[in-house]
């Protein structure tokens, strides 16, 4: 086991550079650190001005998405160990403006995600008097995957079609639209078909499969997608041999 | 263009499934099994009479057609993203789906008109 | 490398990296798929070799009789085979990719992807038989 390792870390300073540059940091190797770890490392001793986002560091609140050698990841699952010798590349997830070093911008996919409606739509909410809605174990197994999604956006900086096609509204906007279509106490599912069934909805995807193989939380996103265009194409089909009873 | 997409990937699917579970068998004998020698072709009179079913013809005409429009998808989208070719847009959907279409008719025609 | 800030409206100019024409080349798994999309030019390769068989077909035997020889060709031998591959490789991801976009439940319970995968190649099996047994018996 080394004593160090070098961590090459990607910088951009909008007050000094117009381009992204990289800097390297030899950081000491601990075999239970995690990416994270190394950054919060250097932060605290060696680059006080290293800017990254990161919250809960155990892989459920989404924040500390970055490239690690290329692939995107969230560091603090990411074992420093894995990527000996090194040097480690650090870079901020692609596809989404850099705002500085390692943030990105993630406003396109909020917007997107409200755009979804990733709420229970019902035309008739029960009273709380009346109770709660029942469901049985199999109902909750159908959606019950894409409910584990973080927003970590790991899956839009593996997508391909995301960065070709910015306004693609992407692998989590639609596994979570697809989490209330499936929950059998949602109502909602013939309003979220008008803006994925756009242009730039699920049609846009070619079932790359890069979103699922990238996700930290097993959600498969492009599994998703491709049961969506299928409800969505005999929901189609529906629509075209019974107009009039399209619910 | 947008309103017909459900039906254009509906026929991508189809193409694809019929493309994957009958194309192997029929290219292997007919491209390299027959001309090579290593099973014997059938004779013009057999595959004639086989013709004569409209079975085998309607048979024929999926197996033609719906791979047609399989390509025409698949090829379409992988311009548009593989190459970025999003000026060509329309022409290149033009293009494919044409083709797919002039193949399919081509394909009725014949299957069509056999006596 | 300049000294002054750039700023947009409100903020500092956040970087946005235009994405390169080879972008399928910079990842083998981004390879791999632009590979398996790219099966359907030899799909319809083939869709238009059997449009041409049946059209000799159509013509007479003389007509059939040029088009079998063509096929023996090393110009087309070579096609074949490579065409054959790809179509191989379609089939093959093709399988592998159904029990993700098709999601059948049975009794409540999501039907496991490996049986999904089975009866595909079961049904592959069964319908190549099918084929070469219509084809081979003359």
């Amino acid at each position: 086991m080394p004593s160090s390792v070098a961590l090459t870390v990607a910088r951009y300073r909008p007050e000094r550079e117009s381009e992204p540059t990289f800097q390297t940091y030899e950081i000491p190797f601990r075999k239970d650190w995690v990416v994270l770890d190394a950054l919060n490392h250097v932060k605290d001793s060696l680059d006080g001005s290293l800017s990254f986002r990161w919250s809960c560091r155990m892989g459920v609140c989404g924040s500390c998405g970055m490239k690690v050698n290329g692939t995107p990841k969230l560091t603090c699952a990411t074992f420093l160990s894995d990527y000996l010798p090194g040097p480690i590349r650090v870079e901020p997830l692609d596809y989404f403006p850099v705002v500085r070093d390692l943030v990105v911008d993630l406003t396109d996919f909020m917007r997107k995600l409200k755009q979804v409606k990733p709420w229970i739509i019902r035309k008739e909410e029960k009273a709380p008097g009346e109770g709660e809605y029942l469901q049985t174990p199999d109902q909750l197994d159908t959606y019950k995957q894409f409910s584990m999604c973080i927003n970590c956006m790991l899956c839009y900086s593996a997508c391909p079609i995301y960065g070709l096609e910015p306004s693609f509204i992407g692998p989590a906007a639609i596994a979570l639209a697809q989490r209330y279509n499936m929950d059998s106490r949602d109502e909602g599912a013939a309003e979220r078909l008008k803006i994925l069934s756009e242009h730039d909805g699920i049609w846009q995807c070619t079932f790359v499969g890069e979103c699922t193989k990238v996700c930290p939380k097993h959600v498969d996103p492009a599994g998703a997608i491709q049961q969506y265009k299928l409800t969505g194409a005999t929901n189609w089909v529906k629509s075209l041999l019974l107009p009039w009873g399209t619910r | 263009m947008e309103r017909i997409t459900p039906l254009l990937w509906l026929l991508f699917s189809a193409g694809g499934t019929v493309a994957a579970l009958l194309f192997p068998v029929h290219f292997f004998l007919t491209g390299l099994a027959f001309p090579l020698g290593w099973l014997e072709a059938p004779s013009h009179e057999s595959l004639n009479r086989l013709l004569t079913h409209p079975v085998t013809r309607l048979y024929l005409f999926i197996l033609i057609s719906l791979p047609l429009f399989h390509w025409a998808h698949r090829f379409r989208y992988t311009l548009y993203d593989g190459l970025q070719l999003k000026h060509l847009t329309v022409l290149i959907a033009v293009l494919c789906y044409g083709a797919a279409l002039a193949g399919t008719a081509m394909a009725a025609y014949l299957l069509w008109n056999i006596s | 490398m300049s000294a002054e800030p750039h700023y947009t409206l409100y903020h500092p100019r956040w970087y946005r990296r235009r994405v390169s024409v080879w972008w399928w080349l910079q990842k083998r798994s981004y390879t791999g798929f632009v590979l398996r999309e790219l099966t359907s030019i030899f799909v319809a390769f083939f869709a238009v070799v059997y449009l041409w068989q049946l059209r000799a077909l159509t013509q007479g035997p003389e007509a059939y009789e040029q088009f079998l020889a063509r096929l023996t060709t090393p110009l087309f031998l070579a096609l074949d085979t490579v065409a054959f591959l790809f179509v191989l490789f379609h089939a093959i991801t093709w399988f592998n990719l159904t029990p993700k976009a098709m999601v059948v439940r049975w009794r409540g319970k999501r039907v496991p992807d490996w049986l999904i995968l089975g009866l595909n190649y079961a049904a592959w099996l069964v319908l190549s038989g099918a084929v070469a047994f219509v084809l081979l018996r003359g």
